[in-house]
Protein backbone atom coordinates (compact mmCIF):
# COMPACT_ATOMS: atom_id res chain seq x y z
CA UNK A 1 0.00 0.00 0.00
CA UNK A 2 1.18 3.46 -0.63
CA UNK A 3 2.82 5.42 1.93
CA UNK A 4 0.14 8.46 1.42
CA UNK A 5 -2.65 5.63 1.15
CA UNK A 6 -1.95 4.43 4.64
CA UNK A 7 -1.79 7.67 6.21
CA UNK A 8 -5.12 8.33 5.07
CA UNK A 9 -6.90 4.78 5.85
CA UNK A 10 -5.45 5.50 9.50
CA UNK A 11 -6.60 8.97 9.47
CA UNK A 12 -10.05 7.82 8.12
CA UNK A 13 -9.97 4.88 11.14
CA UNK A 14 -9.13 7.49 13.56
CA UNK A 15 -11.88 9.18 13.01
CA UNK A 16 -14.51 6.34 12.60
CA UNK A 17 -12.92 5.22 16.62
CA UNK A 18 -13.81 8.86 17.68
CA UNK A 19 -17.08 8.78 16.36
CA UNK A 20 -18.07 5.31 17.13
CA UNK A 21 -16.09 5.25 20.63
CA UNK A 22 -12.38 3.75 21.43
CA UNK A 23 -13.69 0.93 23.72
CA UNK A 24 -13.79 -2.63 22.90
CA UNK A 25 -17.40 -2.79 22.27
CA UNK A 26 -16.72 -0.40 19.28
CA UNK A 27 -15.04 -3.22 17.77
CA UNK A 28 -17.51 -4.69 15.65
CA UNK A 29 -19.48 -1.50 14.33
CA UNK A 30 -15.69 0.04 13.34
CA UNK A 31 -14.75 -3.35 11.52
CA UNK A 32 -18.36 -3.36 9.81
CA UNK A 33 -17.85 0.29 8.86
CA UNK A 34 -14.64 -0.73 7.63
CA UNK A 35 -15.36 -3.19 5.50
CA UNK A 36 -17.96 -1.40 3.95
CA UNK A 37 -15.76 1.27 2.93
CA UNK A 38 -12.44 -0.46 1.98
CA UNK A 39 -14.52 -4.16 0.82
CA UNK A 40 -11.43 -5.31 3.36
CA UNK A 41 -9.96 -5.73 6.36
CA UNK A 42 -6.04 -5.96 5.49
CA UNK A 43 -3.74 -6.62 8.63
CA UNK A 44 -2.55 -2.98 8.28
CA UNK A 45 -6.39 -1.64 8.96
CA UNK A 46 -6.07 -4.01 11.92
CA UNK A 47 -3.11 -2.94 13.30
CA UNK A 48 -4.32 0.45 13.04
CA UNK A 49 -7.74 -0.54 14.95
CA UNK A 50 -5.78 -2.67 17.77
CA UNK A 51 -3.74 0.93 18.31
CA UNK A 52 -6.26 2.65 18.89
CA UNK A 53 -8.48 0.32 20.83
CA UNK A 54 -5.39 -0.99 23.07
CA UNK A 55 -5.66 -4.07 22.29
CA UNK A 56 -3.74 -6.66 19.99
CA UNK A 57 -4.28 -6.25 16.70
CA UNK A 58 -4.13 -10.86 17.07
CA UNK A 59 -7.57 -9.73 18.96
CA UNK A 60 -8.62 -8.07 16.23
CA UNK A 61 -8.13 -11.06 13.59
CA UNK A 62 -9.55 -13.23 16.07
CA UNK A 63 -13.06 -11.10 15.49
CA UNK A 64 -12.54 -10.51 11.87
CA UNK A 65 -12.59 -13.79 10.99
CA UNK A 66 -15.02 -14.86 12.44
CA UNK A 67 -18.03 -13.06 11.33
CA UNK A 68 -19.34 -13.90 7.94
CA UNK A 69 -19.79 -10.61 6.88
CA UNK A 70 -15.92 -9.63 8.32
CA UNK A 71 -12.76 -11.41 6.97
CA UNK A 72 -10.11 -10.36 5.52
CA UNK A 73 -10.55 -11.53 2.06
CA UNK A 74 -10.62 -8.55 -0.59
CA UNK A 75 -15.12 -8.03 -1.99
CA UNK A 76 -15.93 -6.21 -4.85
CA UNK A 77 -18.28 -3.64 -4.80
CA UNK A 78 -21.10 -5.92 -4.87
CA UNK A 79 -21.37 -8.51 -2.82
CA UNK A 80 -24.10 -10.49 -3.85
CA UNK A 81 -25.31 -13.17 -0.73
CA UNK A 82 -27.78 -15.98 -2.08
CA UNK A 83 -29.47 -17.81 0.81
CA UNK A 84 -28.73 -21.61 0.92
CA UNK A 85 -30.82 -22.79 3.36
CA UNK A 86 -33.54 -24.97 3.15
CA UNK A 87 -37.04 -22.85 2.22
CA UNK A 88 -34.82 -21.12 -0.68
CA UNK A 89 -33.25 -24.40 -1.44
CA UNK A 90 -36.25 -25.78 -2.17
CA UNK A 91 -37.76 -23.00 -4.31
CA UNK A 92 -35.09 -23.36 -7.00
CA UNK A 93 -31.81 -21.72 -5.48
CA UNK A 94 -29.70 -24.26 -7.04
CA UNK A 95 -30.90 -22.56 -10.59
CA UNK A 96 -30.28 -18.56 -9.55
CA UNK A 97 -26.93 -19.63 -8.46
CA UNK A 98 -25.80 -21.04 -12.25
CA UNK A 99 -26.86 -18.30 -13.65
CA UNK A 100 -24.96 -15.73 -11.49
CA UNK A 101 -21.64 -18.19 -11.86
CA UNK A 102 -22.42 -17.68 -15.95
CA UNK A 103 -23.43 -14.06 -16.09
CA UNK A 104 -20.58 -13.05 -14.01
CA UNK A 105 -17.84 -15.97 -14.94
CA UNK A 106 -16.89 -16.55 -11.24
CA UNK A 107 -17.85 -19.23 -9.39
CA UNK A 108 -19.49 -18.54 -5.57
CA UNK A 109 -16.67 -17.53 -3.17
CA UNK A 110 -15.03 -15.52 -5.95
CA UNK A 111 -14.59 -12.01 -6.84
CA UNK A 112 -14.70 -10.56 -10.18
CA UNK A 113 -11.47 -9.12 -12.07
CA UNK A 114 -12.94 -5.74 -12.22
CA UNK A 115 -13.85 -5.78 -8.51
CA UNK A 116 -17.32 -5.28 -9.21
CA UNK A 117 -19.07 -8.30 -7.56
CA UNK A 118 -18.67 -11.16 -5.01
CA UNK A 119 -20.26 -13.92 -5.25
CA UNK A 120 -20.82 -15.73 -1.34
CA UNK A 121 -23.36 -17.95 0.28
CA UNK A 122 -25.39 -16.60 3.27
CA UNK A 123 -26.97 -18.85 5.79
CA UNK A 124 -31.26 -18.72 6.12
CA UNK A 125 -32.12 -14.45 5.86
CA UNK A 126 -35.67 -14.76 6.88
CA UNK A 127 -37.39 -14.43 3.52
CA UNK A 128 -38.35 -18.32 3.39
CA UNK A 129 -41.76 -17.51 2.06
CA UNK A 130 -40.51 -15.78 -0.69
CA UNK A 131 -37.51 -17.60 -1.96
CA UNK A 132 -35.00 -18.03 -3.26
CA UNK A 133 -33.79 -14.59 -2.06
CA UNK A 134 -30.49 -12.77 -2.49
CA UNK A 135 -28.68 -9.59 -1.07
CA UNK A 136 -26.67 -7.59 -2.60
CA UNK A 137 -25.38 -5.18 -0.52
CA UNK A 138 -27.65 -4.39 2.22
CA UNK A 139 -30.57 -4.48 -0.46
CA UNK A 140 -32.99 -7.59 -0.51
CA UNK A 141 -34.10 -9.38 -3.80
CA UNK A 142 -36.75 -11.75 -3.37
CA UNK A 143 -38.83 -14.59 -6.14
CA UNK A 144 -35.30 -14.26 -8.13
CA UNK A 145 -35.79 -16.72 -11.30
CA UNK A 146 -32.41 -16.75 -13.41
CA UNK A 147 -34.49 -14.70 -15.74
CA UNK A 148 -34.39 -11.76 -13.31
CA UNK A 149 -30.52 -12.15 -12.67
CA UNK A 150 -29.81 -9.78 -15.82
CA UNK A 151 -31.91 -7.10 -14.50
CA UNK A 152 -30.23 -7.13 -11.04
CA UNK A 153 -26.78 -7.29 -12.41
CA UNK A 154 -27.53 -4.41 -15.00
CA UNK A 155 -29.15 -2.56 -12.39
CA UNK A 156 -26.05 -3.11 -10.07
CA UNK A 157 -23.94 -1.55 -13.18
CA UNK A 158 -26.15 1.30 -13.88
CA UNK A 159 -25.56 2.72 -10.57
CA UNK A 160 -21.99 2.87 -10.60
CA UNK A 161 -19.32 1.52 -13.42
CA UNK A 162 -20.78 4.60 -15.51
CA UNK A 163 -18.74 3.81 -18.98
CA UNK A 164 -19.29 0.48 -19.08
CA UNK A 165 -23.27 0.81 -18.10
CA UNK A 166 -23.78 3.13 -20.58
CA UNK A 167 -22.16 0.69 -23.19
CA UNK A 168 -24.17 -1.89 -22.18
CA UNK A 169 -27.67 -0.12 -22.01
CA UNK A 170 -26.74 1.05 -25.67
CA UNK A 171 -26.48 -2.61 -26.89
CA UNK A 172 -29.88 -3.45 -24.66
CA UNK A 173 -31.96 -0.85 -26.55
CA UNK B 1 -61.19 -14.73 12.48
CA UNK B 2 -61.06 -14.67 16.36
CA UNK B 3 -62.75 -12.45 18.45
CA UNK B 4 -59.58 -11.64 20.54
CA UNK B 5 -58.08 -8.61 19.00
CA UNK B 6 -54.83 -9.42 17.05
CA UNK B 7 -51.26 -8.08 16.87
CA UNK B 8 -52.21 -5.87 14.02
CA UNK B 9 -54.87 -4.48 16.17
CA UNK B 10 -52.84 -2.93 19.43
CA UNK B 11 -54.21 0.17 20.25
CA UNK B 12 -50.35 2.62 20.37
CA UNK B 13 -48.90 3.34 23.26
CA UNK B 14 -51.82 2.08 25.63
CA UNK B 15 -49.19 -0.53 27.47
CA UNK B 16 -46.41 2.01 27.62
CA UNK B 17 -49.18 4.13 29.80
CA UNK B 18 -50.39 1.02 31.32
CA UNK B 19 -46.93 0.63 32.58
CA UNK B 20 -46.28 3.89 34.03
CA UNK B 21 -48.92 4.22 36.31
CA UNK B 22 -47.98 0.62 37.82
CA UNK B 23 -44.87 -0.17 40.02
CA UNK B 24 -42.49 -2.10 39.44
CA UNK B 25 -43.53 -5.38 41.14
CA UNK B 26 -46.88 -5.01 39.90
CA UNK B 27 -45.26 -5.26 36.10
CA UNK B 28 -43.58 -8.43 36.76
CA UNK B 29 -46.70 -9.43 38.55
CA UNK B 30 -48.75 -8.86 35.40
CA UNK B 31 -46.08 -10.30 33.43
CA UNK B 32 -46.12 -13.46 35.59
CA UNK B 33 -50.16 -13.55 35.36
CA UNK B 34 -49.91 -13.99 31.70
CA UNK B 35 -47.70 -16.77 31.86
CA UNK B 36 -45.86 -15.12 28.82
CA UNK B 37 -43.02 -17.88 27.88
CA UNK B 38 -39.69 -16.86 26.07
CA UNK B 39 -41.21 -16.64 21.91
CA UNK B 40 -37.47 -17.01 20.72
CA UNK B 41 -38.23 -20.95 21.29
CA UNK B 42 -36.52 -21.68 24.46
CA UNK B 43 -39.56 -21.08 26.74
CA UNK B 44 -38.40 -19.44 29.56
CA UNK B 45 -40.89 -17.71 31.80
CA UNK B 46 -40.26 -13.98 31.20
CA UNK B 47 -41.48 -12.97 34.21
CA UNK B 48 -38.69 -14.72 35.84
CA UNK B 49 -36.14 -13.51 33.85
CA UNK B 50 -37.16 -10.15 34.72
CA UNK B 51 -37.65 -10.58 38.08
CA UNK B 52 -33.96 -11.78 38.61
CA UNK B 53 -32.54 -8.83 36.78
CA UNK B 54 -35.12 -6.49 38.59
CA UNK B 55 -33.31 -7.96 41.95
CA UNK B 56 -30.18 -7.70 40.97
CA UNK B 57 -27.86 -4.56 42.19
CA UNK B 58 -26.27 -2.96 39.46
CA UNK B 59 -24.95 0.44 38.82
CA UNK B 60 -26.15 0.38 35.27
CA UNK B 61 -28.72 -2.28 33.71
CA UNK B 62 -29.32 -3.26 29.72
CA UNK B 63 -32.60 -4.87 27.75
CA UNK B 64 -30.91 -6.25 25.13
CA UNK B 65 -33.29 -7.36 22.10
CA UNK B 66 -32.69 -10.27 20.54
CA UNK B 67 -33.12 -9.55 16.71
CA UNK B 68 -31.02 -12.14 15.19
CA UNK B 69 -33.23 -14.07 13.89
CA UNK B 70 -31.47 -17.01 12.22
CA UNK B 71 -33.07 -19.99 12.74
CA UNK B 72 -33.63 -21.27 9.03
CA UNK B 73 -37.53 -20.85 8.12
CA UNK B 74 -38.27 -17.95 10.54
CA UNK B 75 -39.01 -14.97 9.87
CA UNK B 76 -41.73 -13.43 11.88
CA UNK B 77 -39.19 -10.92 14.00
CA UNK B 78 -38.20 -9.59 10.49
CA UNK B 79 -42.42 -8.53 10.13
CA UNK B 80 -42.26 -7.26 13.25
CA UNK B 81 -39.74 -4.79 12.96
CA UNK B 82 -40.97 -3.85 9.34
CA UNK B 83 -44.59 -3.20 10.50
CA UNK B 84 -44.94 -2.96 14.50
CA UNK B 85 -41.17 -1.66 15.27
CA UNK B 86 -43.09 -0.01 18.24
CA UNK B 87 -44.39 -2.43 19.86
CA UNK B 88 -41.10 -3.40 20.55
CA UNK B 89 -39.57 -0.06 21.60
CA UNK B 90 -43.00 0.15 23.79
CA UNK B 91 -41.96 -3.52 25.27
CA UNK B 92 -38.59 -2.91 26.15
CA UNK B 93 -39.23 0.72 27.23
CA UNK B 94 -41.75 -1.45 29.92
CA UNK B 95 -39.12 -4.34 30.69
CA UNK B 96 -36.60 -1.35 30.97
CA UNK B 97 -39.18 -0.20 33.56
CA UNK B 98 -39.61 -3.42 35.09
CA UNK B 99 -35.99 -3.97 35.85
CA UNK B 100 -34.75 -0.51 36.36
CA UNK B 101 -32.90 -0.46 33.27
CA UNK B 102 -32.24 3.16 31.54
CA UNK B 103 -30.39 1.44 28.22
CA UNK B 104 -31.61 -0.23 25.59
CA UNK B 105 -30.07 -2.27 22.61
CA UNK B 106 -31.75 -3.71 19.74
CA UNK B 107 -29.14 -6.52 18.21
CA UNK B 108 -30.48 -6.41 14.60
CA UNK B 109 -28.70 -9.52 12.83
CA UNK B 110 -26.61 -7.97 9.81
CA UNK B 111 -28.89 -9.89 6.93
CA UNK B 112 -31.64 -7.46 8.33
CA UNK B 113 -29.50 -4.16 7.33
CA UNK B 114 -31.90 -2.60 5.21
CA UNK B 115 -34.63 -2.86 8.13
CA UNK B 116 -32.14 -0.43 10.18
CA UNK B 117 -33.56 2.92 8.35
CA UNK B 118 -36.98 2.17 9.04
CA UNK B 119 -35.87 1.68 12.75
CA UNK B 120 -33.45 4.54 13.30
CA UNK B 121 -36.43 6.68 11.99
CA UNK B 122 -38.94 5.13 14.20
CA UNK B 123 -36.54 5.77 17.43
CA UNK B 124 -36.27 9.29 16.42
CA UNK B 125 -39.96 10.27 16.43
CA UNK B 126 -40.15 8.21 19.39
CA UNK B 127 -37.83 10.47 21.26
CA UNK B 128 -39.55 13.53 19.49
CA UNK B 129 -42.59 12.36 21.09
CA UNK B 130 -41.34 12.15 24.70
CA UNK B 131 -41.49 8.17 24.10
CA UNK B 132 -37.97 7.14 24.60
CA UNK B 133 -35.20 10.02 26.85
CA UNK B 134 -34.63 11.12 30.10
CA UNK B 135 -38.46 12.03 30.96
CA UNK B 136 -41.00 9.68 29.33
CA UNK B 137 -44.64 11.17 29.40
CA UNK B 138 -43.23 13.30 32.44
CA UNK B 139 -43.30 10.40 34.43
CA UNK B 140 -39.27 10.64 35.12
CA UNK B 141 -38.59 7.12 34.09
CA UNK B 142 -35.52 7.45 31.65
CA UNK B 143 -34.87 4.79 29.12
CA UNK B 144 -32.97 5.11 25.52
CA UNK B 145 -32.88 2.88 22.81
CA UNK B 146 -29.54 2.66 20.55
CA UNK B 147 -29.74 -0.77 17.45
CA UNK B 148 -26.09 -2.57 17.12
CA UNK B 149 -26.00 -4.53 13.87
CA UNK B 150 -24.31 -8.18 14.22
CA UNK B 151 -22.06 -9.51 11.45
CA UNK B 152 -23.33 -11.86 10.42
CA UNK B 153 -23.11 -14.91 12.57
CA UNK B 154 -26.10 -17.69 13.34
CA UNK B 155 -24.39 -18.37 16.87
CA UNK B 156 -24.94 -14.79 18.03
CA UNK B 157 -28.82 -15.77 18.74
CA UNK B 158 -27.51 -17.65 21.59
CA UNK B 159 -27.72 -15.48 24.57
CA UNK B 160 -24.53 -15.17 25.86
CA UNK B 161 -22.52 -15.20 22.20
CA UNK B 162 -25.09 -11.97 21.55
CA UNK B 163 -23.30 -10.36 24.59
CA UNK B 164 -19.73 -11.46 23.01
CA UNK B 165 -20.40 -9.36 19.67
CA UNK B 166 -21.61 -6.60 21.60
CA UNK B 167 -18.59 -6.56 23.51
CA UNK B 168 -16.27 -6.81 20.76
CA UNK B 169 -15.61 -10.59 20.28
CA UNK B 170 -15.71 -13.95 18.40
CA UNK B 171 -19.62 -15.02 19.10
CA UNK B 172 -18.43 -18.13 21.41
CA UNK B 173 -21.13 -18.74 23.80
CA UNK B 174 -19.77 -18.59 27.77
CA UNK B 175 -20.92 -21.32 30.46
CA UNK B 176 -23.91 -20.31 31.97
CA UNK B 177 -24.01 -19.52 35.37
CA UNK B 178 -23.17 -17.15 35.49
CA UNK B 179 -26.47 -15.60 33.48
CA UNK B 180 -27.19 -12.61 31.55
CA UNK B 181 -29.94 -11.52 34.45
CA UNK B 182 -27.08 -11.37 36.57
CA UNK B 183 -23.63 -10.97 34.66
CA UNK B 184 -24.25 -9.43 31.62
CA UNK B 185 -23.59 -6.94 28.81
CA UNK B 186 -20.35 -5.05 30.27
CA UNK B 187 -20.91 -7.40 33.53
CA UNK B 188 -24.18 -5.48 34.09
CA UNK B 189 -27.37 -7.09 34.63
CA UNK B 190 -29.31 -7.79 31.03
CA UNK B 191 -32.45 -8.90 29.90
CA UNK B 192 -32.42 -10.65 26.76
CA UNK B 193 -35.74 -11.02 25.22
CA UNK B 194 -37.10 -12.10 22.05
CA UNK B 195 -38.48 -9.55 19.62
CA UNK B 196 -41.62 -11.25 19.70
CA UNK B 197 -41.58 -11.61 23.41
CA UNK B 198 -41.26 -7.62 24.14
CA UNK B 199 -44.06 -7.14 21.81
CA UNK B 200 -46.16 -9.28 23.24
CA UNK B 201 -45.41 -7.71 26.64
CA UNK B 202 -46.20 -4.73 25.51
CA UNK B 203 -49.64 -6.17 24.30
CA UNK B 204 -50.06 -7.80 27.64
CA UNK B 205 -49.88 -4.67 29.19
CA UNK B 206 -52.25 -2.42 27.25
CA UNK B 207 -55.05 -5.74 27.58
CA UNK B 208 -54.23 -7.17 30.69
CA UNK B 209 -52.96 -10.85 31.68
CA UNK B 210 -56.66 -12.69 31.44
CA UNK B 211 -57.01 -11.51 27.66
CA UNK B 212 -53.27 -12.61 26.91
CA UNK B 213 -54.62 -16.16 28.96
CA UNK B 214 -58.16 -16.58 27.03
CA UNK B 215 -55.93 -18.65 24.44
CA UNK B 216 -53.58 -21.28 24.43
CA UNK B 217 -52.93 -23.95 26.61
CA UNK B 218 -52.44 -24.10 30.30
CA UNK B 219 -48.44 -24.17 29.66
CA UNK B 220 -48.28 -22.64 26.57
CA UNK B 221 -50.55 -19.47 27.38
CA UNK B 222 -51.63 -17.19 24.52
CA UNK B 223 -50.92 -16.63 21.06
CA UNK B 224 -47.86 -17.03 18.51
CA UNK B 225 -46.55 -15.80 15.78
CA UNK B 226 -45.73 -18.50 12.99
CA UNK B 227 -43.45 -18.28 9.93
CA UNK B 228 -44.46 -21.22 7.58
CA UNK B 229 -42.55 -21.97 4.50
CA UNK B 230 -42.34 -24.71 2.40
CA UNK B 231 -44.47 -26.80 0.14
CA UNK B 232 -47.66 -24.83 1.01
CA UNK B 233 -50.47 -23.21 -0.75
CA UNK B 234 -49.71 -19.96 1.78
CA UNK B 235 -46.75 -19.43 3.07
CA UNK B 236 -46.51 -16.53 5.25
CA UNK B 237 -46.95 -15.55 9.15
CA UNK B 238 -49.83 -16.41 10.95
CA UNK B 239 -50.85 -15.54 14.37
CA UNK B 240 -52.43 -18.44 15.71
CA UNK B 241 -53.21 -19.56 19.62
CA UNK B 242 -50.60 -22.12 20.95
CA UNK B 243 -51.84 -25.59 21.14
CA UNK B 244 -52.85 -25.71 17.92
CA UNK B 245 -52.17 -29.39 16.31
CA UNK B 246 -50.15 -29.82 13.15
CA UNK B 247 -53.00 -30.87 11.26
CA UNK B 248 -55.02 -27.36 12.19
CA UNK B 249 -52.13 -25.44 10.87
CA UNK B 250 -51.82 -27.49 7.64
CA UNK B 251 -55.44 -26.73 7.17
CA UNK B 252 -54.61 -23.08 7.95
CA UNK B 253 -51.99 -23.08 5.21
CA UNK B 254 -52.83 -25.07 2.43
CA UNK B 255 -50.36 -28.01 2.63
CA UNK B 256 -52.60 -30.78 3.96
CA UNK B 257 -51.09 -33.00 1.51
CA UNK B 258 -47.36 -32.55 3.51
CA UNK B 259 -45.49 -35.92 4.29
CA UNK B 260 -43.48 -33.66 7.17
CA UNK B 261 -43.36 -30.78 8.90
CA UNK B 262 -40.12 -28.96 10.07
CA UNK B 263 -41.19 -27.42 13.25
CA UNK B 264 -38.39 -25.07 15.39
CA UNK B 265 -36.20 -24.84 12.48
CA UNK B 266 -33.27 -26.64 11.77
CA UNK B 267 -32.64 -26.98 15.54
CA UNK B 268 -36.06 -28.16 15.50
CA UNK B 269 -37.81 -31.64 14.81
CA UNK B 270 -38.96 -33.16 11.68
CA UNK B 271 -42.58 -34.34 12.52
CA UNK B 272 -43.75 -37.18 10.10
CA UNK B 273 -47.71 -37.43 8.98
CA UNK B 274 -48.92 -39.91 11.29
CA UNK B 275 -48.17 -37.23 14.29
CA UNK B 276 -49.69 -33.98 12.52
CA UNK B 277 -52.21 -34.68 15.76
CA UNK B 278 -49.37 -33.93 18.21
CA UNK B 279 -49.49 -29.79 19.28
CA UNK B 280 -47.53 -26.72 18.81
CA UNK B 281 -46.42 -25.99 22.40
CA UNK B 282 -43.75 -26.39 24.85
CA UNK B 283 -44.97 -29.15 26.56
CA UNK B 284 -45.70 -31.08 23.20
CA UNK B 285 -43.39 -29.82 20.19
CA UNK B 286 -41.65 -26.73 21.15
CA UNK B 287 -40.88 -24.27 18.79
CA UNK B 288 -39.74 -20.48 17.99
CA UNK B 289 -42.05 -20.43 15.15
CA UNK B 290 -40.23 -21.89 11.86
CA UNK B 291 -42.81 -24.15 10.02
CA UNK B 292 -41.36 -25.83 7.27
CA UNK B 293 -43.41 -27.59 4.94
CA UNK B 294 -41.94 -30.77 3.35
CA UNK B 295 -44.49 -32.17 0.27
CA UNK B 296 -44.51 -35.60 -0.89
CA UNK B 297 -41.95 -34.88 -3.74
CA UNK B 298 -39.40 -34.32 -1.00
CA UNK B 299 -36.24 -36.37 -0.58
CA UNK B 300 -35.64 -35.87 3.24
CA UNK B 301 -31.78 -37.22 2.73
CA UNK B 302 -31.69 -33.50 0.43
CA UNK B 303 -33.16 -31.85 3.76
CA UNK B 304 -30.87 -33.24 6.07
CA UNK B 305 -27.97 -32.56 3.85
CA UNK B 306 -28.80 -28.86 4.17
CA UNK B 307 -29.22 -28.64 7.15
CA UNK B 308 -26.43 -30.07 8.51
CA UNK B 309 -23.93 -27.88 6.14
CA UNK B 310 -25.75 -25.26 7.64
CA UNK B 311 -24.71 -26.49 11.20
CA UNK B 312 -21.46 -27.50 9.76
CA UNK B 313 -20.94 -23.70 8.74
CA UNK B 314 -22.49 -21.92 12.04
CA UNK B 315 -20.91 -23.58 14.74
CA UNK B 316 -18.71 -21.37 16.46
CA UNK B 317 -16.05 -24.67 16.97
CA UNK B 318 -15.57 -23.86 20.27
CA UNK B 319 -16.14 -27.04 21.77
CA UNK B 320 -15.76 -30.40 20.03
CA UNK B 321 -18.94 -32.78 20.49
CA UNK B 322 -20.27 -29.72 18.12
CA UNK B 323 -17.43 -28.70 16.02
CA UNK B 324 -16.74 -32.38 14.88
CA UNK B 325 -20.21 -34.52 15.83
CA UNK B 326 -21.64 -31.96 12.72
CA UNK B 327 -18.94 -32.66 10.52
CA UNK B 328 -19.35 -36.26 11.37
CA UNK B 329 -23.37 -36.39 10.69
CA UNK B 330 -23.18 -34.59 7.49
CA UNK B 331 -20.59 -37.33 5.97
CA UNK B 332 -23.47 -39.83 7.53
CA UNK B 333 -25.82 -38.52 5.69
CA UNK B 334 -23.64 -38.41 2.68
CA UNK B 335 -23.02 -42.27 2.96
CA UNK B 336 -26.52 -42.85 3.01
CA UNK B 337 -27.14 -40.17 -0.09
CA UNK B 338 -24.32 -42.81 -1.77
CA UNK B 339 -26.12 -45.86 -0.41
CA UNK B 340 -22.87 -47.06 1.62
CA UNK B 341 -23.89 -46.66 5.52
CA UNK B 342 -24.60 -50.00 7.52
CA UNK B 343 -27.32 -50.66 10.36
CA UNK B 344 -24.33 -50.51 12.55
CA UNK B 345 -22.85 -47.24 11.88
CA UNK B 346 -26.31 -45.20 11.26
CA UNK B 347 -26.51 -46.75 15.19
CA UNK B 348 -23.33 -45.08 15.80
CA UNK B 349 -24.10 -42.15 14.45
CA UNK B 350 -27.37 -42.01 16.26
CA UNK B 351 -25.02 -43.02 19.55
CA UNK B 352 -23.16 -39.01 18.51
CA UNK B 353 -26.34 -37.56 18.44
CA UNK B 354 -27.28 -38.18 21.71
CA UNK B 355 -23.50 -37.45 22.90
CA UNK B 356 -24.05 -34.17 21.16
CA UNK B 357 -27.10 -33.32 22.93
CA UNK B 358 -25.40 -34.14 26.22
CA UNK B 359 -22.50 -32.81 25.66
CA UNK B 360 -22.31 -29.27 23.86
CA UNK B 361 -21.80 -26.25 25.22
CA UNK B 362 -24.67 -24.56 23.96
CA UNK B 363 -28.11 -25.11 22.11
CA UNK B 364 -26.70 -24.80 18.97
CA UNK B 365 -24.72 -28.47 19.70
CA UNK B 366 -27.33 -29.77 21.75
CA UNK B 367 -30.33 -29.39 18.82
CA UNK B 368 -28.46 -29.34 15.89
CA UNK B 369 -28.59 -33.58 16.09
CA UNK B 370 -32.54 -33.22 16.77
CA UNK B 371 -33.47 -33.15 12.88
CA UNK B 372 -31.08 -36.46 12.03
CA UNK B 373 -31.86 -38.06 15.02
CA UNK B 374 -36.01 -38.07 13.85
CA UNK B 375 -35.41 -38.14 10.37
CA UNK B 376 -33.96 -41.79 10.81
CA UNK B 377 -36.12 -42.43 13.55
CA UNK B 378 -39.41 -41.47 11.56
CA UNK B 379 -38.06 -42.32 7.48
CA UNK B 380 -35.76 -45.56 8.26
CA UNK B 381 -37.89 -47.08 5.08
CA UNK B 382 -36.85 -44.23 3.13
CA UNK B 383 -33.14 -43.70 3.64
CA UNK B 384 -31.75 -46.96 4.07
CA UNK B 385 -30.05 -49.14 1.03
CA UNK B 386 -30.14 -46.31 -1.66
CA UNK B 387 -28.84 -46.71 -5.01
CA UNK B 388 -27.15 -44.27 -6.89
CA UNK B 389 -30.01 -43.73 -9.11
CA UNK B 390 -30.01 -39.94 -9.51
CA UNK B 391 -26.31 -39.17 -9.49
Amino acid sequence: MLMTERERCAAEISALAGKLGHDRASLVPILLEVKRKYHRIDSYAMQVIGDLLGIHPVEVHSVVSFYAFLGDHHQGRFVIRLCRTISCAMQGKDRVMRQLENDLGIRFGETTADGAFTLEWANCMGMCDQGPALLVNDRIFTRVTPERVHDILEECRRVFGVHAAEAKEVHLT
Amino acid sequence: MSAIPTYAAQVPEAGLKAALQTDRPGLISIIAASGLKGRGGAGFPTSVKWNFAAAAQAERKFILCNADEGEPGTFKDRVILMEHPDLVFEGMTIAGKAVGAREGILFLRGEYAYLRGGLEAALARRREQGLLGPDILGSGLCFDIRIFMGAGAYICGEETALIECLEGFRGEPRNRPPFPVNTGYLGFPSVVNNVETLAWAACILANGAPWFRAAGTEKSTGRKLFSVSGDCGKPGVYELPMGITVAQLLMEVQGTDAKAVQIGGAAGQCVPARDFHRTLAFEDIPTGGSVIVFGPQRDMLEVLHNFLEFFTDESCGQCTPCRVGNAKLLEGVERLQAGTCSMAYLKELCALGETMQLASKCGLGQSSPNGFLSVVEHFREEIMGRMLARA
